[in-house]
This record gives C-alpha cells, structure tokens and sequence, in this order.
C-alpha cells in the first residue's frame, strides 16, 4: 500500500487555484521531492497531507486514511517540519519537545529520554533550558526538526528543511535526514534548491501553478529535459543575443540570456571546438555537467514568481 | 499502523469527533499550565488590579459626589456597592474575550502556535477546548481574588456573594465561546479592532456604572438584549442575595449564550483553524 | 579576450554636487520627511482611526453627560457650578489624548526597533537618527492634534463645551499627549525584547492616571495621599488647563504657568531622551 496516494487533489482559494488537481503516490520508504517556484503549490500540498488543510475537491489517502476525517490517527504517524519555524516562544527548548509529544498523547516515561536523545541529535544539548526567543535561527531549525522527530513517525513532511542555514549545518542535516531514510521512514521534501533534491530524493514532482509538470528520478528527468552537459559562452551583453542564429548548429538546445548564451549538448568540449572553429572567440566558455536545475528553469521559466 | 485498528470512517457525531479529536484535550491544558508557571508573575497579579483601581476610583471618587443609590429590590445601597459586582461581571468578559479573541488571532497567525499543535495528533476540538479551559482558569483566579476584595471592603451582605465566582465562569464561558467562534472570520488586526467597538459601549451602558433609567425606553431595551446587562444584573442581585423572577431570566440567558456560542464556535472551528 | 576593453568611469562631478545638494537638504528637512512616511503608512488605518476618534468622545458624552452625569447632577447639582457632563468633557478630551499618545509610543515604536525595523532603514538614507525620534515624535503630535480636533467637534456639537477659548483644548491635549507619550517613547527605544512592559505602562501608569488623576471628578474629592498621582500626571495638569479654557475653571496666573510648566517641561525632557536614545540604539 502506498504511504500516499492523491487524485485530483485540488485547493482553492477564492479565485486562486492553488493545487489544481495533483495526481502523485508515495511508496514505503521512499524520499519523495516537491520542487517548484514559489507559489507552486508545494506547501499546501504538504499541509493537506498533514490534515491542517481542508482540500476543496480530490481524494487523499495518507497510510490508508483521508487525513480530513481520521486527522489525529494520520498525524499519529507524520513529522512535520514547517516552512517557517512555529516553536512554541512561551516555553523553553527542551519543554517544546515534550509538550510536542504530549499533544501524541505520548507518556513522560517516554518522552523524558527521547527529548534528551533529540536534542542531542540536534547538537542542542547545552541549550535545552534556554527560551526559544534566545536561539540564533540555525538552532530554531534544528529544534523544529528535532520537535518533528518526538513521535518516531513513519513518514517526516519537511517543506523547505534547509532554507536559511549555513553550508555546515545543511551537509549535518542532510546526513541525519539519510539515517532516517535508511532506517525505512519515508521523506517528503520541498525545497528550491536544486542540490538538495539531488541530494535528498529518489524520486520527484515539478509543480508550477498548482500543478505537475513533470515526475521522474533526478536523472531521469535530467536526461529527459536536458542534456548531458552544459556549454556556458560569454560574448558581451551586446553581442550574446545577437550570435544566437549563427550558433544554432552548434546545440540540441540554445537559450540566450542577457550575460550569456547557453549550448544544451551532449559533449560540451566538442561544441566549444566547433564554436572556435567557426571562427567566434567568446569572453569566457565554461562546460559543465547538467544539472536539475536547468530542468527547473526549463520547465518552470526563467522569470520571478511573486 | 494498521488499518485494522482504526475507528471506522463515521458520519455524524463520531465521526465529528474522530475527525476532530484525538481527545486529548489534557496536553493543551498541560501546556498553558506551564506557560502559566514559567510566566512573570507580575503580569498575572498585575491583571487582577484592573477592576480593583476602578472600583476605588469610580466607587470612592464618584461615589462621594453620589451617595446612595437604588440596589436590587429597591433597596438604597452605597455606590461602591452598586459598580463592584457589575466591575467583577465586566473583568469576567473583558478576560474571556481576551483569551478568546487576540490571544486566539495572535497564535493562530503570528505566532503560528497551533499550526504546530495540529501538525500533531491533537485536533481542532482539542485544541478549543483547551484553551477555552485555560481562559475559565484565568477568570477563576480573578474572579476569587475580586469576590475577596468586595467582601473585605464590606460591599456584599450576602453570603450569596459567593455564587458571584461560579457566576463569572459561567460568564467568561459565554463570552469566550462566542469570541473565538467569531474571531474565525478575522484575517487582520483591523477587523479585531472591531471587538472593542462592540465592547466599549457595552462596558459604558449596561448599567454598571449607572442605572439605565435615564434612557429612553427603547435604548434601555437595547440594552437589556446585551449579554453584559445580564451579567452585570445577575452579580448584583448574588452580591446581596436578592432574588426574583429576573434572576432566573438572567441565568437562563447566559446558560443559552454559552450553549449557542459553543455551538457556534464548534460549527466554525474547521474554518478557523483548517484553511 | 583582446576585444574587451575596460573604460574607468570618469569622477562624476554632477552626480557628487547632486548628493551634497541632497544631503543638504535632507540635513535641514530630513525630520519631516520622515514623519511624512510615517503618517502616510497612517494612512493604512485612516478610516479606523478616525472612527474611533469620532465614537469615543460619542460613547463617552452618552455615557457620562446622559447616564452618570444623571446621578451625579441628580444629587449633588454638578460639580464646580457647572453640570457634570460640562465638568467631565474636558478631562475626557485630555486623557483620551494621552492614552492615545502614549499607546503609539509602545508597540509601534518597538516594532520600528525590532520586527520590522523601519528605524533601521531610514537611519540607512541620508537622515540622521536624531530626526528619525525627531520624525516619530512630530507625526504623532500631528495625529494627535488631528483626533484632538474631531474629540473638540464632537464636545460642540452635543452642548458639552462652549466658546472660541476651547478650541484651545486641541493643542493642549496633543501637548499632554506629548507630555506623557515622549518619556515612554525614550523608555521604548531602550527594550530589547517585549516581555511585559506595555502591560505594565498600562496597567500602573495609563490606568491609574485615567481613574485617579481628577478626570472624573475634582481631584480634591480624593484623600490627600493619592493626589499625588494627579501632582505627577499630565491627564491632571492638561485636563485643569482644558476646564479653564472649556467652561471657565477659575485658575490664578500662577496656577496656569504651572500646569502648563509642567506639560512643556515633560515634553521637552521626554523628547531630548527619546532623541538620545534613538541615537544610541540606531548607531550602536
């Protein structure tokens, strides 16, 4: 049985369709990403999965359950780690995890030692007595991570995990987030940032405007959307635009840029020769292996989303 | 988790409250009580001073330029004697609204409080439940500390006095459940701004600081459809121990506020805490 | 690469005597352009604020003048020769002022400190901090003055003050308000954090001088011991000033230096604090 299946999961808000009928399933295990700009749908995907909020239309089953009528079973089971940090600022660090596992319905017998095993996980330890006010931000994400972990859930809901912390504490997290991975719980993530999802996820959905765009393994979907590597020329932000044309034989796939014009191929160096042979010297070339970035801005767009 | 030892999907009311609770309304509890306990105890005490200032103030001060005026029965009675039990029934509001309706708004979306409670087996229900609890607690706190304060300045004769403290929980539950029941329709802190429209006039006119006689008779009337002009009726009737057939009516009127503001607010939980 | 030649810009002499024009200019009008920001994010609010400057003179004319005003007169035949509503509007004007006042001094002004920080980006333009406390202080005398202003309109229209003196009553609540909202506005620049102080301001000092500090009745009427709280309070300086000038309150020349000595004193020591402080905070 999959951990989740949605059809058609739908949410409105007025006038704004915010998931516009999502079809996705999540299998045991599994780490499952939800990339997209902001805006995408991402977050309210996550919170309906959670049953904090109420879809417009669809159906939703989370370990078997419509979170909407069997909400405290399905979260029974769910660790959630908002996108913003919601401790609790009236009370200290190690109290927000055990009032966290009393809301489980969990006995202090149990969650004495789990709060302090946590926190350890969390690199907390010489903290626990301070007031959540008193945290730098990187500690407030640990803790919110730490506070998802009281319930031993089998599936963690991690929506933008690292958003904010420095390179030292994404690697740290990232490497406690695979443990939990081998030992069978099944991650869903949302993030924007392209390494993570490469890191973190077997598999992943590209959501934009409330619906998925595309669906696949990191590689897959590499190799379905780009190419094998990535020919970066400058030429001047005169000139990048106007070379397009004369550069077309050169790619599978060209976009111009106002800094620079992008060669999609499969063997970089061999475009780079053919472009010099031609007799076009650019400012600098870089080749690079492709990326799920060049994805996402591929299927997404290169403009802002506000 | 198997499946196996899950409640059956239920309409109606099981069903509600499956979906809606995990009946574990005692974690909220627990969880206010300790904020209560790590709390400054000066903001506590500091509450209880509110009606104990304008009690002395408006009681002493105005009661001076007043003398005696018409109690319960038409029994003559000091002016302090008078405001006293209407400052008890109005701190009784003013707390439950309180809890109810910012404290409700601020957590809900600024502190983002209960995102982080639901995102646990707690539900809606529970987390209501709880905090309406803690509001009643608060008032129980005040509500002895100001009986006490009434009783030692000698202004209840009555032993009766003493259902003033059951009699203001019964108030802070009627105005807390319609609180939060209407706060779920707020989306911004100009439109809480709202509540204290309907809370100043209601404060300055339902006969706590001076008999409504003075109106014309359909404003009184008016008045009297106002939860508080019940309230304040019923602690000065307990405050010396008279009764007659309006106690009765006042009573009536809050038991069925309360029973419709839980109603209301149960009906409009999903709205307020789910979107 | 031989093809790309770097150009150094040339020193860009009118661009450098356009700045110190502006800065010039800013040094001298940097405060009030910075109030102006401020009452235009005002504006936001505009409609609440000015309903409920319009419905608390309502509610408390209706109340005191019809309701208490009843029993009082009833019993005692007004107070000071005048019915109670005439005695009590002007105390009612004055202390709505400064709990006004002051209330704009707490949250907002720890918010431009600390969550949103909008003192921290105007202290980043051209103006100094001194005129960002400068600019705070200004726009909310303005907005006094404003709700002072609409309090007096609705006095005259409902027969609660009389006469071309008690338009006096405008500024001399706005200066109350000032009195009282600048020293909390410097204690305000100092917190780092929001615990319970605001809840403290106004339940020990706001409250306190509302009930006991002569609004509702003459501050002789209390016993010795408390008058004091008047002595201290700008609600009872401004509100003697503003029964003077409402209905003619007889006070000896000495009696009016006094009060609004006293008003001018509190306001220009809260306002050199607050311009202290806000120096301090934005330039540590």
């Amino acid at each position: 049985m999959p951990v989740i299946e949605a059809h058609a999961l739908t949410k409105t808000y007025g006038e704004l369709n915010a998931v516009d009928g999502i079809d996705f399933e999540v299998a045991p295990g599994e780490s499952f990403g939800l990339l997209g700009p902001n805006g995408a749908g991402k977050s309210t995907a996550m919170r309906m999965i959670g049953g904090t909020s109420l879809r417009t239309s669809g159906t939703l089953l989370v370990n078997g359950l419509d979170p909407e009528t069997h909400g405290p079973e399905v979260r029974a089971s769910l660790g959630v780690v908002p996108q913003t940090d919601n401790l609790d600022p009236e009370l200290k660090a190690r109290d927000n995890l055990l009032m966290y596992g009393r809301y489980f319905g969990l006995p202090y017998s149990y969650l004495r030692p789990k709060a302090d095993e946590l926190l350890e996980f969390a690199q907390l330890t010489d903290k626990a007595a301070e007031k959540v006010d008193n945290l730098s931000g990187g500690m407030k994400r640990r803790l919110t991570i730490a506070r998802s972990l009281i319930n031993d859930p089998s599936v963690l809901l991690l929506d933008e995990p690292t958003t904010g912390l420095d390179p030292q504490a994404r690697h740290i997290l990232w490497d406690r987030l695979f443990r939990l991975k081998e030992t069978g719980v099944t991650l869903i993530v949302t993030t924007h940032f392209m390494d993570e999802a490469e890191q973190l996820c077997d598999r992943l959905v590209v959501m934009d405007h409330g619906r998925i765009v595309a669906e696949g393994s990191p590689a897959s979907l590499i190799r379905q959307y780009s190419t094998r590597e990535v020919l970066e020329l400058r030429f001047g932000s005169e000139r990048n635009a106007a070379l397009v044309d004369r550069l077309r034989g050169f790619a599978t796939r060209i976009e111009a840029l106002p800094d620079r014009v992008l060669l999609y191929a499969e063997d970089g160096e061999e475009s780079l020769a053919a472009v010099r042979r031609d007799g076009l010297e650019p400012v600098t070339s870089l080749v690079r292996r492709s990326s799920l970035e060049d994805v996402f801005l591929r299927l997404t767009g290169r403009s802002l989303v506000e | 988790m198997s499946a196996t030892t899950v409640r059956p999907v239920g309409g109606g009311v099981r069903g509600w409250f499956a979906a809606n609770s995990s009946g574990n309304v005692r974690a909220v509890v627990e969880r206010g009580f300790r904020v209560v306990g790590s709390q400054n105890w000066a903001i506590i005490v500091s509450g209880f001073f509110e009606p104990v200032l304008y009690l002395l103030s408006m009681g002493y001060g105005v009661g001076a330029l007043v003398g005696d005026v018409t109690g319960p029965g038409g029994h003559p009675i000091t002016y302090a004697a008078f405001i006293a039990p209407a400052l008890l029934a109005t701190s009784a509001m003013n707390g439950a609204l309180y809890d109810s309706t910012w404290n409700v708004f601020f957590k809900l979306r600024f502190a983002k409080l209960y995102q982080g409670m639901l995102a646990t087996s707690l539900g809606p229900l529970d987390v209501a439940a709880g905090e309406i609890f803690m509001a009643l607690f608060r008032g129980l706190l005040y509500a002895i500390g100001f009986t006490a304060v009434i009783a030692a300045l000698g202004l209840a004769t009555s032993w009766w006095a003493l259902a003033m403290i059951p009699v203001a929980l019964l108030i802070a539950l009627g105005f807390a459940s319609l609180g939060m029941a209407v706060t779920s329709y707020f989306t911004t802190f100009q439109q809480m701004d709202w509540i204290n429209i309907v809370l100043l006039p209601m404060f300055l006119f339902s006969a706590t600081l001076f008999p409504i006689s003075a109106f014309p008779e359909a404003v009184q009337w008016f008045i009297m459809a106002l939860p508080l002009w019940h309230g304040v009726e019923l602690m000065r009737q307990l405050s010396v121990g008279h009764f007659e057939a309006s106690t009765a009516v006042h009573l009536t009127y809050f038991v069925a506020l309360s029973v419709l503001g839980i109603a209301f607010t149960t009906r409009r939980l999903r709205s307020l805490f789910l979107r | 690469m031989s093809e790309l030649t770097l150009s150094v810009t040339p020193p860009d002499t009118d661009r450098v005597a356009r700045a110190a024009r502006q800065a010039a200019r800013v040094r001298r009008w940097g405060w009030w352009y910075q109030a102006e920001w401020r009452l235009f994010s005002m504006k936001a609010y505009l409609s609440s604020v000015f309903g409920w400057a319009v419905l608390v003179p309502l509610l408390y004319v209706l109340a005191m003048g019809v309701g208490l005003g009843a029993l009082v007169d009833g019993r005692s035949g007004g107070i000071d020769g005048v019915p109670y509503l005439t005695f009590v509007a002007p105390g009612l004007l004055v202390s709505t002022a400064v709990m006004s006042f002051s209330n704009e001094m707490m949250f907002p002004v720890m918010s431009g400190f600390k969550w949103q920080e909008l003192y921290f980006a105007r202290a980043a333009t051209s103006g100094s901090a001194g005129q960002v406390a400068i600019a705070e202080l200004v726009a909310v005398t303005i907005r006094s003055l404003g709700e002072s202003a609409i309090f007096w309109v609705v006095l005259i229209s409902l027969g609660a003050t009389s006469g071309g003196l008690s338009a006096l009553m405008i500024p001399i609540g706005a200066l109350s308000g000032l009195a009282l909202g600048a020293p909390i506005a410097a204690y305000s620049a100092t917190l780092a954090n929001e615990g319970f102080q605001f809840s403290m301001i106004q339940r020990f000092v706001l409250n306190p001088m509302f009930l006991f500090a002569g609004t509702f009745y003459p501050l002789a009427t209390m016993p010795v011991y408390l008058q004091w709280i008047g002595w201290i309070s700008p609600m009872w300086h401004g509100t003697q000033l503003a029964r003077a000038l409402s209905f003619g309150l007889p006070l000896s020349g000495a009696e009016i230096a006094f009060h609004l000595g006293f008003l001018i004193v509190a306001a220009a020591t809260g306002c050199a604090l607050t311009i202290r402080n806000f120096r301090r905070r934005l330039t540590k």
